[in-house]
């Protein structure tokens, strides 16, 4: 008897691996499945053609004025990005302050990276340098007016400056607002929670264009003679109420999720409201709504074009408004110009929502993992 | 507490009428019966420059509720092609709805808009060089003239033949939805469709065919008959539409992978065909995931429709709060107003939403 030699196993059927076995299930599985991949090909083929020949092929890269961008056929005219550059990022900043708004930009920069990254420490720190020190020194210096900087006019804001501006004034003002909305909503006290409701649902059930019509039209007849605010302020005051009311209902959602065990057990423990608050609720159920709050954040951020409506000049406004420039008005100008303010808000936006989700992973296998 | 509140109101209050008077403004609501004396683009009911800025608003209003009822329309559908197609097994459908997705959710809204209408609307060629389709379609600077349908002396047989269909329809889902409780399946939409077009037969044999359409043509500078549909409100309408969509895409998608997949496989064990254990067992479970943000989003798109303003969409933000309000100038009043209007009309909407939602919801 001779021993046991197993017969070597047969390679797999060639069409079952490598690429083509990968698009044998993936691409054209089924009759259909072959058709929808047909008609989906042709339809990315056409559109990379028109929108590869519009920005590439046919698009203009020089020149100092509209006939640049005066050919036969025509695509994108990126030199009249490239002129209106500075004004875009600066709007009508006086150019010699211009790094007054670098260095700004820059500290933000410098102090949000490390907050955002989850294994640097000194968190605490960081957050006093963003929340505390970083207002204040952003605030002195883009106004000026002390320490020997010139003072500049908010109404000389413009660009990406004021889309910047109202999203982070934004987003600091309303975590710390809705999250009092929220707490106040489910107050025992009842007048608290009536006032709660009433502004929440309020602010939920109308658009943010008559908020910011009310902070322009309305709010200066509601204040005594003779007191003004500035017209950026104004609306700042419009977008921060807005998204805190949006803001108060995510983290809503959190604090219906917290077991009543989680209050029961501060109470035994003898902890006062705030205590329980602060060091046992919140954090568990600021965590739980994340995403929540990144999405509140991302709409944010994109409402905030809405101020150009109220006549301040933020990105999309700044862009709209140098489409009346006759040096460059060509029938190109004002699909480029859009183009270039979607890709950058497209960038800010996906950014953020690339970065909760990367966030709910690190916090969900921390959950998991103990 | 309650006090404070009380003497900050008086004095916001004391504030207004001071800074009214000052600046000459009238108060109340009487401006609503005076004559607007402005013209509008685009009026579903009669309107003139005689009419009253009551009718400026009622205007305003109906030209709101119509992009929005079309914008839900159109954005539930695209929303729900995409969704499906995000779970679709074929890798290139998967990946292209994903890539729309991304687009189209995170570029601003506004932006969407005035790219539709200043970028590629107002960029058509003038009526005279109009890109036609068919003679019939004409497409310009100045918006889509599509052929108009007018109704004959005849045309009651033919509504008589859709309340035909329109009964039949509901007779029959009610004798399905009844037969379905012991475990019979009865079949809706064939018979229907027999139905429908039995009647609509017998009303084309009695009245022949009582309609004619009016087809524009050029004269002049512009075009004469069919109906002109203005490029703000197409802009408006894609742009909220395509935006839209991208979020009912992902809230779709959502709502689908939500069902457990023990649920398929069990459907699959009692012998249900797939398109039956979709029909009856998965999508019955998606919808209760699906139906609260679907409301969330359907009362954003009413909101967002406000931003017509920005392309002087008549709607009611941009001929009342915008025209009015420069011509009156009580901006208490109309503020008040439109805020009042778009709150109803969420707590309306919601209100509708909730209800199908309970009817769907678990119970007990």
């Amino acid at each position: 008897m001779t021993g046991f030699t197993p017969t070597p196993a047969r390679p797999a059927p060639a069409n079952t691996v490598g690429f083509v076995g990968w698009a044998r299930e993936n691409l054209f599985a089924t009759k259909l499945d072959s058709l929808l991949t047909v008609l989906a090909i042709t339809l990315i083929l056409y559109v990379i053609k028109v929108v590869f020949g519009w920005a590439v092929i046919d698009a203009s890269f020089s020149g100092s004025d509209r006939t640049a961008c005066l050919k036969d056929v025509q695509g994108a005219c990126w030199p009249f990005i490239e002129a209106k550059f500075g004004q875009f990022i600066y709007g009508r900043y006086p150019d010699a302050e211009r790094w007054r708004v670098d260095l700004v930009f820059a500290a933000g920069l410098i102090g949000l990276v490390p907050m955002l990254m989850p294994n640097v420490g000194h968190k605490r720190a960081n957050m006093i340098f963003l929340l505390g020190f970083y207002p204040v020194f952003a605030f002195i210096m883009l106004t000026g007016g002390v320490l020997g900087l010139a003072a500049v006019d908010t109404t000389d804001w413009g660009g990406l400056l004021v889309t910047l501006v109202v999203a982070v004034t934004g987003i600091v003002a309303s975590l710390p607002l809705g999250i009092l909305l929220a707490l106040g909503r489910r107050s025992d006290l009842p007048i608290v929670r009536a006032l709660c409701i009433g502004f929440i649902e309020i602010f939920r059930g109308v658009p943010l264009i008559t908020v910011l019509f009310m902070a322009s039209v309305m709010l200066p007849l509601f204040l005594p003679d003779g007191v003004n605010f500035d017209k950026l302020v104004r609306c700042l005051i419009g977008v921060a109420l807005f998204s805190s009311a949006y803001m108060a209902e995510v983290v809503r959602g959190g604090l219906q999720a917290i077991p009543k065990g989680q209050y029961e057990a501060a109470a035994a423990l003898g902890l006062s409201y705030w205590k329980t608050t602060r060091l046992i609720i919140l954090p568990q159920a600021l965590k739980l709504v994340i995403p929540g709050i990144v999405n509140t954040f991302i709409g944010l951020f994109k409402d905030t074009t809405l101020v150009l409506i109220v006549g301040l000049f933020d990105l999309l406004g700044i862009v709209q408004l140098h489409f009346t420039d006759a040096s460059w008005a060509t029938p190109e100008t004002h699909i480029t110009g859009y183009v270039f303010a979607g890709a950058v808000f497209w960038l800010f936006c996906f950014a953020m929502s690339r970065y909760s989700i990367f966030m709910e992973n690190h916090l969900s296998t921390d959950r998991n993992g103990s | 507490m309650l006090g404070a509140l009380l003497l900050a109101m008086v004095w916001l209050v004391a504030n207004v009428q001071s800074n009214l008077e000052r600046q000459n403004i009238n108060s109340g609501f009487g401006f609503l019966s005076e004559r607007a004396g402005f013209g509008i683009n685009q009026t579903l009911i009669d309107y003139t420059e005689d009419s009253s800025f009551g009718r400026v608003l009622t205007v305003g209003l109906l030209n709101t509720l119509l992009v929005s009822v079309l914008g839900v329309f159109f954005a539930t559908v695209l929303g729900f092609s995409l969704g499906v197609a995000r779970l679709s097994s074929n890798w290139l459908i998967n990946k292209t709805a994903m890539v729309y997705v991304e687009i189209f959710r995170n570029v601003p809204l506004l932006l969407q808009i005035m790219f539709w209408y200043f970028g590629v609307l107002r960029n058509l060629p003038t009526p005279r060089q109009a890109v036609s389709f068919g003679d019939a379609i004409f497409l310009s600077n100045r918006g889509i003239v599509v052929p108009a349908i007018e109704a004959g002396s005849w045309a009651g047989w033919y509504a008589a033949a859709l309340a035909i269909g329109l009964a039949a329809f509901i007779w029959l889902r009610r004798r399905a939805r009844l037969a379905l409780a012991d475990g019979t399946m009865m079949p809706i939409w064939r018979p229907l469709l027999m139905v429908t077009v039995a009647s609509f037969g017998v009303a084309a044999l009695l009245a022949g065919v009582p309609f004619s359409l009016d087809v524009p043509a050029l004269k002049g500078f512009n075009f004469r008959g069919g109906i002109t549909v203005i490029p703000e409100f197409v802009a408006l309408l894609l742009a909220l539409s395509l935006y839209t969509a991208a979020f009912i895409a992902e809230i779709v998608r959502a709502g689908i992978q939500s069902v457990s997949k023990g649920q398929r496989e069990a459907a699959a064990a009692l012998g249900l065909p797939d398109k039956t254990a979709l029909r009856l067992v998965v999508i019955p479970q998606a919808l209760r995931v699906i139906i609260p943000p679907l409301t969330s989003q359907y009362l954003n798109l009413t909101k967002n429709s406000s931003l017509a303003v920005a392309i002087a969409y008549p709607d009611i933000v941009s001929v009342f709060a915008g025209t009015t309000l420069t011509q009156v100038g009580q901006a208490v009043e109309i503020i008040f107003i439109t805020m009042m209007i778009y709150l109803s009309l969420s707590l309306l909407t919601s209100y509708a939403m909730n209800r199908y939602n309970a009817r769907i919801a678990l119970v007990g």
